[in-house]
């Protein structure tokens, strides 16, 4: 076993998951004598301004149409162009049956990163925070679903995307993005990865929640529990030899995601685990509920996503890890 | 326009042989397609005859494209967006030599790749998926925006159905496709003035449909969509075009060819044709008697 990252948090960047994103795109295109990438009127809000700036002639400004931006991505594919479709999470959901029909049913490499994912989006409020989107792209077929934790890790997923056959739906992130990793950090598709060691519950975390669970373990540290960090950055195909293998050594693990509980990360987790080492869970998340406005930090601990609320969750969930029989022996 | 499109489908201008050749294609799709829906028993008659004059002359004369050039990337591409006229699609493969017609009367069968509506994982030759509505036509834009991109003189060519103009998504690949004078892309109109309940007019009227795509900055052609003459010259009409997209408006019937069909909302729907239907329809197609065991017969 290696710990991949810094267990450590570096501090706010100032730097927002979508800037990185962004950024990357433009430091990997030369790399990539196919790549168009598709905007819908918020290049400015998704990051792909760099990119705009950078290669206008591959930019292709779809205007506020996001179903025929998505669909037109299937045909750009078709012919051989490797598109990357920009928008606002919650407009992914308006062309998710763009994305069904015309990229994964048609198996189409196209990858579709949405920006201004849940909480994350902050004033705008509840209309803006996409809250259900992991579960519904997780359930296409043929979808990988990825959710970087912070910028470094946001700029080599970007390049792995690109790298990928497939259609891939990523999440990017409107805030300034805590940091969490070195220079050397590790990606891989479909890799989970410890950040912080511990053995007697596992937090698995995606995208802006894993800072969020650092910091819980932190807390939990000063109570005398060990708790390890997971960052899931990619929700399906989910690691579930990573998992299997913390709920065996852990016992009990809590899901920390900027979603619903229902159908995202923590869905992804219980399924994978129901089927090899089951465990006490719990699930951190919207409680089924939209979001509201406010400031992100604010917001998450107001919903339930902050990092007091894993704390508890942890808590919970080791009074739920011995296993049956020794309760009843006792 | 009527008076051009009187104008065209008085005038001959083309060689007969080749006239011939497409009038037996449309022929062959009609009578293929009639005979698969009948052995799947469900399936799309309406929308499938009203197109197969169209598919026939696409296929047989305009487009850039035959079995033996699938992989080249320079071909003309196809999109059935009214994806439900598949049968006639895979009629028109199985007649132009995509696949055989006795793959084609597959359709809808379990473990075949004929599915109800096109799927390209499955009939490379389809081009993309289609079966919800608009999205070939936005899929088609992307087609031919990426070949131009990719500075390829491949054309692009897209079927979409009337009711499918009520999708939004039409309209905005068609404001799209004109902001980004996309000249390689020409869209047809099957314009059988039927939907699946009942008229277009009676559920969501379409018209003034020509005005509505020239406000859209399309160039648009009026043609009768079962005069095969008249499609050809404006599928030459819209070759010439530069610097904006092309739409023929084709005129049709829905259900030609077969008169007790013809221009009855019922035959829209998946429907299950009878044995007795499916040599009525054949009959009325002008397929001999004696070559009704051939396509009807348990297969």
């Amino acid at each position: 076993m290696s710990v991949e990252a810094t267990p450590q948090l570096i501090g706010s960047s100032g730097d927002s998951l979508r800037e990185a994103f962004g950024k990357a795109l433009v430091t990997v295109a030369p790399q990539y004598p196919e790549l168009v990438v598709l905007d819908a009127d918020i290049a400015g809000g998704t990051g792909v301004h760099h990119f705009r700036k950078a290669r206008p002639e591959r930019f292709l400004q779809f205007g506020i149409a996001e179903q025929n931006m998505m669909a037109a991505a299937g045909g750009l594919a078709a012919v051989g162009l490797l598109p990357v479709v920009t928008t606002f999470a919650v407009f992914c959901l308006r062309a998710i049956e763009q994305a069904r029909l015309s990229i994964a049913y048609a198996k189409r490499n196209v990858k579709i990163v949405a920006s201004h994912p849940g909480l994350d989006v902050g004033p705008d409020g509840g209309s803006a925070q996409a809250l259900e989107d992991i579960a519904a792209f997780r359930a296409i077929p043929g979808m990988t679903v990825i959710s970087p934790a912070d910028p470094i890790e946001m700029a080599l997923a970007t390049k792995a995307v690109l790298d990928f056959d497939g259609p891939v739906y990523m999440r990017t992130g409107r805030s300034p993005a805590t940091r969490i990793f070195a220079e050397n950090h590790r990606f891989d598709i479909g890799k989970g990865q410890i950040v912080a060691e511990g053995t007697d519950v596992t937090i698995v975390a995606c995208g802006v929640e894993v800072a969020r669970a650092l910091q819980a373990a932190q807390i939990l540290k000063r109570e005398g529990i060990g708790a390890r960090v997971v960052n899931m950055a990619t929700i399906k195909p989910i690691d579930v030899e990573l998992l299997a293998r913390c709920a065996e050594e852990t016992g009990a693990i809590v899901t920390a995601e900027d979603h619903n509980i229902y159908g995202g990360l923590g869905g992804a987790v219980a399924e994978a685990l129901a089927k090899t080492r089951p465990a006490a869970i719990e699930f951190v998340g919207l409680a089924d509920r939209f979001g509201e406005s406010g400031e992100p930090a604010e917001l998450a601990e107001h919903c339930g996503i902050g990092a007091a609320s894993i704390a508890a969750a942890a808590r919970r969930v080791l009074v739920r890890k011995t296993p049956p029989r020794t309760i009843l022996a006792a | 326009m009527n008076a051009a499109l009187s104008l065209r489908s008085t005038r001959s201008t083309h060689d007969p042989k080749l006239l011939e050749k497409l009038a037996t294609a449309a022929y062959a799709i009609r009578s293929v397609a009639i005979a698969a829906i009948y052995h799947a028993g469900s399936g799309h008659p309406g929308g499938a005859l009203s197109v197969a004059d169209i598919l026939a002359v696409l296929y047989g004369a305009e487009m850039n494209i035959w079995p033996e050039r699938l992989g080249d990337p320079d071909r003309d591409r196809f999109v059935l967006s009214k994806g439900h006229a598949a049968p006639a699609l895979y009629a028109t493969g199985a007649h132009f030599g995509f696949c055989t017609a006795d793959e084609a009367l597959s359709l809808r069968k379990l473990g075949s790749r004929f599915q109800g509506h096109p799927h390209v994982s499955d009939l490379p030759w389809v081009e993309t998926s289609t079966g919800s509505l608009a999205q070939g036509f936005s899929v088609a834009l992307g087609m031919a925006l990426g070949l131009k991109l990719k500075k390829s003189s491949a054309r692009v060519y897209v079927v979409l159905g009337d009711g499918e103009l009520q999708e939004g998504e039409v309209w905005e690949a068609a404001m799209c496709a004109a902001h980004h004078k996309v000249d390689n892309l020409v869209a047809i109109v099957d314009y059988n003035k039927l939907q699946s309940d009942d008229t277009n007019a009676n559920i969501m009227g379409l018209e003034p449909l020509a005005a509505k795509f020239r406000a859209f900055g399309w160039q648009v052609i009026e043609t009768d969509g079962h005069d095969l003459d008249a499609i050809l010259s404006a599928l030459e009409e819209a070759y010439e075009v530069t610097g904006r997209p092309s739409l023929l408006l084709a005129h049709t019937v829905k259900g030609k060819g077969v008169r007790s069909m013809e221009n009855i909302p019922h035959w829209h729907g998946s429907v299950k044709l009878t044995r007795e239907q499916a040599e009525q329809a054949l009959a009325q197609l002008g397929v001999p008697h004696a070559e009704f065991t051939r396509w009807l017969d348990v297969r």
